[in-house]
């Protein structure tokens, strides 16, 4: 029983870190840029829930839903110059962003976490036979499957998602052929802040302190999915983001007791290992003539 | 082809610079209407590179491009396939793991006419019928000749007013160059305005209505389609001896 309650767990979070990883990898495949100013905009969302409190639960949700989106459009914005320099130097960028963010979020909020009550009852737990799931569990497996699907149901069925996987995969001759990169480069961008504001939504319920660093500590266990599953493809690097969460949650509940300190650690030298076996990525079944998207 | 036609694509004083490093010494070139004009040359000729300002993948750091009368050098890559411009590049540069109907569908983006989408779907289907039995497989499954195939059918789907052919035999087996280029001459017949790169000096010279020969950056020598059986002129005007 304890196993089933675990894997459960399990299953939960790695569905919040696929979406995180999602939102990522989604980027990268039509920028190649690791967007590492992603956190902060769960972080904006998480501030948006705190802002709002006491308002609404609807209107809550619509608030920081905006909040996300519009802070993804501005990163956009701000990162446009950096399209056409180098990798490293968008990289670097990215990571300025990242801290500015975090140090403006310092300044108006102070470094005192402070709680966003969004939601607590969802923290409750039923039982099913001895396994006891709390709603929130149920609620962000359920989020992340729909999302996933949704986005496969976009890049798979529509035009603009045929786009962004074309852009993806060649991003030069997806602009030989028409392929309007601003446009598609801006509806990814809107795309990952819908997935970073459901983000915030379903942790805000289960981590209610928000800290100017709430969605970096997000982030980064979810990038290292995503380079662990194949930073190359949307799904790989997905998947790499639901096994570090998976793994995670299955790691600390292993674990002896007096060894849990060295989760993180544990969990890197797994990453290691991967990353050694496979160094393309646990989910990529070959690195020639790949889609990206 | 009557020399009195009207210029479908005209390069006028094009330079290409990398840097420091020019590629192409201003240039002059004109593809009429209706007609197949043949690029040739070595490598690092600057033949890619015309290709490459013509498709706005670098700006040309003198000189003027023009589409049927109106300039198109300051005009961005992605507007080139709606201004009615199609380039298959050298290595197709087909998406692999795209079914060979999405590849189609990219294709389409670039029309400026939405209503002939069925005809144009049509008319390729006729001319390559693999795009139509296999419409439904990923496109890395298909064969080297059969992926070009899709290449070229790829670009007319646009309906473009002049077609860019960068190298279309690299690669191929002299039997599918053989089927290629007798799909190129159906498309010739139905009226397209082709400029044809490649590095096949003889292939081209005899195809096209008149080829430019080019050598380290400058058009050299302009031949007929006469000139392809004459060996010793094909051979000094591609390497300059």
């Amino acid at each position: 029983m304890r196993f089933a309650q675990t894997l459960i767990d399990a299953l939960a979070l790695g569905a919040l870190f696929a979406l995180v990883a999602m939102g990522v990898s989604l980027l990268f495949g039509v920028m190649r840029l690791v967007n590492f100013a992603y956190g902060e905009i769960i972080t904006a969302g998480a501030y948006a829930l705190l802002l709002t409190k006491g308002m609404a639960t609807p209107a809550r949700i619509t608030v920081t839903l905006t909040v996300t989106i519009v802070m993804a459009a501005l990163i956009n914005l701000v990162l446009r110059p950096f399209r056409t320099v180098p990798p490293p130097t968008a990289l670097i960028a990215t990571f300025a962003l990242s801290f500015l963010l975090q140090n403006l979020a310092i300044l108006w909020f102070g470094t005192q976490g402070a709680a966003m009550e969004f939601l607590p009852a969802l923290n409750q737990a039923f039982t099913i036979g001895e396994v006891r799931i709390r709603w929130i569990t149920l609620a962000s497996l359920l989020m992340g499957v729909v999302l996933v699907g949704a986005m496969a149901l976009i890049l798979r069925r529509t035009d603009i998602g045929l786009q962004m996987r074309a852009a993806a995969a060649d991003f030069t001759m997806a602009r030989i052929l028409g392929v309007r990169s601003n446009r598609v480069i801006a509806v990814a961008f809107l795309a990952t802040g819908f997935l970073a504001g459901a983000v915030t939504l379903a942790l805000a319920v289960q981590r209610p302190l928000v800290t100017p660093s709430y969605g970096f500590n997000v982030l980064v266990p979810a990038l290292v999915g995503v380079v662990v599953g194949g930073l190359d493809r949307l799904v790989a690097g997905t998947m790499g983001g639901f096994f570090v969460g998976f793994a995670t949650v299955l790691l600390g509940q292993f674990l002896p007791p007096d060894a849990r300190v060295f989760l993180n650690s544990a969990l890197f030298a797994v990453v290691i290992v991967v990353l050694l076996v496979k160094p393309n990525g646990l989910f990529v079944r070959h690195t020639k003539g790949f889609e990206r998207v | 082809m009557p020399e009195t036609a009207p210029s479908a694509l005209e390069l006028e004083d094009v330079e290409v610079r990398y840097g420091a490093v020019p590629a192409v010494h201003g240039i002059d070139l004109t593809c009429r209407q209706g007609e197949v004009v043949g690029l040739i040359g070595p490598n690092g000729a600057g033949k890619s590179s015309t290709l490459a300002a013509v498709m706005g993948l670098v700006a040309p750091s003198r000189g003027d491009i023009r589409l049927g009368g109106t300039s198109i050098t300051d005009a961005p890559t992605e507007a080139m396939a709606s201004l009615g411009l199609a380039l298959v590049p050298e290595g197709r540069h087909i998406f692999p793991e795209f079914s060979v109907d999405e590849n189609l569908r990219l294709g389409l983006l670039g029309r400026r006419d939405r209503a002939g989408t069925d005809e144009a779907l049509e008319s390729v289907f006729e001319l390559f019928p693999v795009t139509r039995e296999f419409r439904h497989r990923t496109a890395g499954e298909l064969s080297g000749g059969q992926q070009q195939q899709l290449a070229i059918a790829r670009a007319l789907v646009s309906g473009p007013d002049v077609l860019l052919l960068d190298e279309p035999s690299l690669g191929l087996a002299p039997q599918v160059v053989a089927t290629m280029m007798g799909a190129l001459a159906e498309i010739r017949r139905r009226g397209m305005t082709i400029l044809l790169v490649e590095q096949r000096a003889q292939l081209t010279v005899a195809f096209a209505d008149r080829t430019y020969v080019m050598r380290d950056g400058r058009i050299v020598l302009t031949l007929a389609p006469d000139d392809a059986g004459d060996v010793d002129l094909l051979t000094s005007a591609y390497f300059g001896t």
